[in-house]
């Protein structure tokens, strides 16, 4: 890999940041009397996209905006402008980080189906409307009334799945402004965080913009690579990384397959891979080093398995590293789904060797061909025996390469590192599915034993 | 509230719950401007109490869920209420519940006791019960999530949301 294409400059990478900071800190005061340079914020958003099909919507957004007097339309329109802004910093990113892995990239997928049946229109304006709120007060604005409002939105659209990715998204969210209140407290605010956030939900309420529906099927060997947890209170999911094997023969692709499951904030660690555990058989196998065997699994453009367990069955043993070292270089990375181009959502499988790894101050760093990559161990899952310790003390590593607050970062997935002179592998998704380890086996109990008495709770005082 | 930083996506801004046993305190929660939650009675297992006490002024409130007083909660606070105390400070970390609950004090917040004699020393006042319903019904949605089925497609949004290592 070119680690030394990772920190050089991206070309127009800043000036498409600054557009977004300016119009993010005009959202942190509030849109409802916006000052001056709240105004020259959304002015410069719409300038950036001055180029684009949203110009004359943006442009018209902006001056509504500016002027006070912005309907939930153009703040559509704001979010929408912001969305592209970033997809094509996503782009940039993305485009470097094929030239510096040498991987080639899957065409991108033929413009999304129209939408179908408008779902729950009216919980989709709920939705709409709250955000609308949020950005008249501003994050400086907030208070436990407004931050509570979303809480019967989220409780009607969490019980329908086909609506999860905007409930789930809502109400972590929610949760975290809610602990953020006062707003006028906060000595700083997550800027770019919070307009993600409120952006990305803001296109949700547009009716089939959530979508991903399946494009064909996959039949053929999968190998697993590693799993990559995602949580906050009340959510948690896992994705396991993969590379395909068609049957049929031709270039092995990348794809992923995933579980997310809404959860109560007390479960936590062991307790979030009890969880999630039965509904994805592929947990297991990559726990236990398998590969799987799909006929017909479904798959969106984006590579992602719709799973369910009877399109899989387990096959024979597969080591991660060993499909790194032979299969990874040549597999195809999936496109993104134009709503998904975002610096946060870019998630490269890599495998690193030869690096030394430097510790610098509470962070971690390796050193490859001369050129530093920073590496995130504060996302390897608490349940899982790779600790950052062993990420720092190992020979090999195979992670995934993300971008965010201005560099490329490496995400540890697993490492190799030598004990006793033997070679010993660590799976940061290696109690996924199940462990017979002792720590692991002490922590599965205490999370048993949690999840045991809130069911016990639930079924006296649910039911009444 | 963990480091903030302004240009990052996808920094955790609130860190994750701690691991407590909740046989004694099946829920706990800071909101709505209290901290607030469900206390099981020692000696009726059909019978919790619900329990909160308001941030700056203490006020506090303790009934079961049939909607009777708690005997011990009259002139101050009971068991339960100090139970409560006691597993937020578990779950969130004791400086988190003092900044919500805006107690200060010479002798340090840093534990439970401190914590709850700061606001004892405050003699608080007992609140009406309106609160009770509320945090029950939060209660009872909080259960919720356990019955709401999982789903394999995938969700891209939860990648603003990283697992952290990050403790209170």
């Amino acid at each position: 890999m070119r680690t030394d294409l990772l920190t050089e400059p991206v070309d127009g990478l800043a000036e498409a940041l600054a557009a977004v900071d300016a119009f993010d800190r005009a959202l942190a005061g509030g849109l409802l009397r916006p000052a001056p340079a709240q105004a020259a914020g959304l002015d410069g958003l719409a300038e950036a996209v001055a180029g684009s099909p949203l110009a004359a919507r943006v442009a018209e957004a902006a001056g509504q905006a500016a002027a006070g007097t912005a309907g939930e339309d153009h703040l559509v329109a704001l979010a929408a402008a912001r969305t592209a802004l970033l997809g094509s910093v996503h782009d940039a990113l993305a485009a470097r980080l094929d030239e510096a892995i040498g991987r080639p990239r899957g065409e991108a997928p033929a413009p999304a189906p129209a939408p179908g049946e408008p779902q729950a229109a009216n919980l989709l304006a709920a939705a709409r409307s709250w955000l609308t709120d949020l950005a008249r007060t501003g994050w400086q604005g907030i208070d436990h009334e407004l931050v509570s409002g979303a809480a019967p939105v989220v409780s009607a659209l969490l019980a329908d799945p086909a609506l999860r990715r905007l409930a789930t998204l809502l109400d972590g969210f929610a949760a975290e402004l809610a602990a953020c209140c006062p707003g006028a407290a906060l000595e700083r605010i997550p800027l770019r965080r919070w307009a993600d956030l409120w952006s990305r939900a803001l296109l949700l309420t547009v009716p089939g913009a959530a979508d991903a529906p399946a494009t064909g099927t996959l039949t053929g060997r999968l190998l697993p690579l590693g799993v990559d947890l995602h949580e906050h209170a009340t959510a948690a999911q896992a994705q396991v990384h993969a590379v395909f094997e068609p049957a049929e023969g031709g270039a092995p692709r990348l794809v992923r397959a995933g579980v997310a499951v809404p959860k109560p904030d007390t479960v936590v660690g062991a307790g979030v891979w009890q969880l999630l555990r039965p509904h994805l058989s592929l947990l297991a196998a990559a726990g236990e080093g398998l590969t799987m065997e799909l006929t017909g699994m479904p798959v969106t453009a984006e590579g992602d398995l719709l799973w369910h367990d009877e399109h899989a069955r387990p096959g024979a043993p597969a080591d991660a590293f060993a499909t790194a070292r032979v299969a990874l270089a040549g597999a195809t990375t999936p496109s993104t789904a134009p709503l998904d181009r975002h610096p946060a959502r870019i998630a490269t499988p890599v495998f690193l060797e030869g690096y030394t790894a430097h510790q610098e101050d509470d962070a971690l760093a390796f050193e490859l061909a001369g050129h530093r990559l920073a590496v995130d161990t504060d996302r390897v899952p608490a349940a899982s025996p790779l600790t950052p310790g062993a990420v720092a003390a190992s020979t090999a590593c195979l992670g995934l390469l993300r971008w965010d607050d201005g560099e490329f970062r490496l995400q540890p997935l697993a490492v190799e590192a030598t004990v006793k002179r033997k070679t010993v592998a660590l799976h940061a998704g290696a109690w996924a599915g199940g462990t017979g380890d002792k720590d692991g086996a002490k922590a599965e109990k205490a999370a048993t034993e949690a999840v045991a008495m809130l069911r016990e709770r639930a079924g006296r005082l649910l039911r009444k | 509230m963990l480091s903030v930083r302004e240009e990052s996506s996808t920094a955790r801004v609130i860190p994750p719950a701690q691991p407590r046993k909740l046989a004694k305190v099946p829920f706990v929660e800071l909101a709505d401007g209290r901290l607030q939650g469900v206390v099981s009675s020692g000696s009726d297992i059909e019978r919790v109490y619900v329990s909160s006490i308001a941030a700056g002024d203490y006020a506090f409130a303790c009934s079961t869920n049939n909607n009777r007083p708690c005997g011990g909660a009259r002139g101050s606070f009971c068991k339960h209420l100090v139970a409560l105390a006691g597993e937020a400070v578990l779950q969130y970390g004791a400086e988190r519940v003092a900044r919500y609950l805006r107690v200060e004090s010479a002798d340090g917040v840093a534990t439970t006791q401190g914590i709850v004699s700061a606001m004892t020393a405050n003699r608080p006042a007992k609140a009406d019960a309106t609160a009770a319903a509320p945090v029950f019904s939060r209660f009872l949605r909080h259960l919720a999530y356990l019955e709401l089925a999982p789903t394999t497609a995938p969700l891209p949004e939860l990648h603003w949301f990283p697992t952290t290592r990050a403790v209170v």
